[in-house]
């Protein structure tokens, strides 16, 4: 039994101790922040299956960016809470969902065990193609190159997401900014980390999309922390949110999906189809969605947990 | 080779100690004991991610550990401000 | 000369494990919630301090080692912040309503 079996199975043990933790727990508060624990051990759940990039996303969006956002919509819930606890289901509901949960996943494992070994797979394939688009990262390949019309599709998604958030806003606020207002002691702790860590922060987050294109990242970690280093000078009351009608904010939110659009449509003259690039400037093409895509991510992503407009913006 | 061996055991080894502070933190009465889990989830999961990367020589999960390191800041921040009762008026202590 | 690069690995790995076992019996044994957040964030805070120490004669280039550096470099100013934060929900809790 080598160690690095003992060690799977300490995680294996720890990802369903934190898991049964999460169902446990009454209060919504602490749920959400077992569910981001959760979500860190999941974490390590990817590494060790070899997928990095899935790693880079579930620490970035499945952990941090996902549990504030819940605790965003258990906060305004809170008033509720009292009347659906008083509504919990009896105990006949509870063995059915049981039951139902564990056949579900009983037959999930039962398939991953018959899976033939090596198990089917187009993988070889993606990377046997690689070198045409000039990148290193197979993963990023499939997501720009291979697959390109489905995340041109995300984007748009996540664009008309913002949208659907801010269209709950009360029409009087409507153009304002979103989010009540963070008061902070100007030279209080907080203050001093939102002033410290978004620089290393956005760092990070530029190099992480940057080396995306030959190694694990990516735009969408590299938007999404530079997207929480955003929401942590404006939690702090560093800095305001945008008011909605902001003409450089809506720029930035339609920046990427637009340059993918175009590149798209360019396509058309200097290669054979929609979203095909070039042999000799895949690489360069690539690049430029990206940087306009990192843009749109970091921007969307903080819209959406900063909420529909609040307060009349100026 | 017994050096990857060494921390693939120190690796294991933290692993276990942060599941035996959740124990503790999942019965800690109050809001503050549970934000502490989102702490101690990240400095352990950093620990057993560097470990791991130079066991493995996977150097990739050094860059899923520096995401870790900010996101779970980016968290644990936004628990305090969402606990129950901070959206009162700011104290003049508070931040 | 590798040998001693490695002997000062594992000690440093091994002080950084002890750090993480301190602060893990801290926080169960300790009575009060101040005490644990103390326990928690000064022990595992070193324990990571400790482990980078000893791996960063391990990683291979430069840049690799400048990354471990900035990961507890922003833990370390993180940690301290939060901490603090997270002592006045506490103490706020067990003030008397």
């Amino acid at each position: 039994m080598s160690w690095a079996f003992t060690f799977d199975v300490a995680l294996t043990a720890l990802v369903l101790g934190v898991a049964i933790w999460t169902l446990s727990l009454r209060e919504n508060f602490g749920a959400v922040v077992a569910f981001a624990v959760y979500g860190l051990t999941l974490t390590l759940v990817w590494l060790r299956l070899g997928a990095p990039d899935v790693a880079l996303t579930e620490a970035a969006i499945g952990s941090g960016l996902t549990g504030a956002l819940l605790l965003a919509a258990a906060a305004r819930l809170r008033s509720t809470e009292a009347a659906i606890a008083a509504e919990s289901p009896g105990g006949g509901v509870r063995v059915a969902a049981a039951v139902l949960s564990a056949i579900v996943a009983g037959g999930i494992v039962l398939a991953v065990l018959a899976l033939p070994v090596p198990a089917p797979s187009l993988a070889p394939n993606a990377v046997a193609d690689l070198a045409a688009t000039g990148l290193g990262n197979a993963v990023t390949g499939v997501l720009m190159a291979y697959r390109a019309a489905d995340t041109l599709l995300e984007k748009v998604v996540v664009l008309i997401a913002v949208i659907a958030v801010w269209s709950l806003a009360d029409s009087r606020v409507w153009g304002g900014r979103p989010g009540p207002a963070h008061r902070a002691e100007p030279d209080g702790a907080l203050a001093f980390l939102a002033r410290r860590l978004p620089p290393l922060g956005i760092v990070a987050g530029v190099y992480i999309a940057w080396v995306g294109a030959d190694m694990p990242g990516g735009a969408f970690p590299g938007g999404t922390i530079i997207a929480a280093m955003w929401l942590l000078t404006i939690m702090a009351g560093v800095k305001d949110t945008p008011p909605i009608s902001s003409r450089g904010l809506r720029l930035a939110l339609t920046v990427g999906p637009a340059v993918f659009l175009a590149v798209g449509l360019c396509g058309f003259f200097i290669a054979d189809a929609f979203l095909a690039y070039p042999v000799a400037y895949a690489k360069p093409l690539i690049v430029l969605v990206e940087v306009g895509m990192v843009l749109t991510i970091a921007v969307s992503l903080g819209l959406l947990m900063a909420g529909p407009p609040e307060r009349s913006g100026k | 080779m017994a050096m990857t061996a060494f921390l693939l055991v120190a690796a294991c080894f933290v692993l276990v100690m942060v599941a035996l502070g959740l124990t503790r933190i999942l019965r800690g009465p109050g809001d503050a004991d549970r934000m502490m889990a989102a702490q101690l989830m990240g400095t352990g999961g950093m620990g057993t991610l560097l470990l791991f990367a130079v066991a493995t020589g996977a150097s990739a999960a050094i860059d899923v550990a520096l995401v870790l390191a900010l996101l779970s800041v980016f968290a644990s921040v936004a628990f305090v401000k969402g606990a129950a009762g901070t959206d009162a008026q700011d104290h003049k202590d508070d931040a | 000369m590798s040998l001693v690069l490695d002997i000062f690995s594992i000690v440093a790995i091994c002080a950084g494990a002890f750090f993480f076992l301190a602060g893990t019996a801290g926080l169960l044994r300790f009575p009060d919630a101040l005490t644990r957040l103390h326990a928690l964030t000064k022990a595992d805070n070193l324990g990571l301090g400790l482990v980078v120490l000893g791996l960063l004669p391990h990683v291979d280039g430069v840049l690799e080692g400048l990354k471990l550096v900035a990961i507890w470099a922003a833990v370390l100013l993180a940690s301290a912040i939060v901490s603090q934060l997270i002592a006045r929900v506490a103490r706020r809790e067990s003030e008397p309503q």
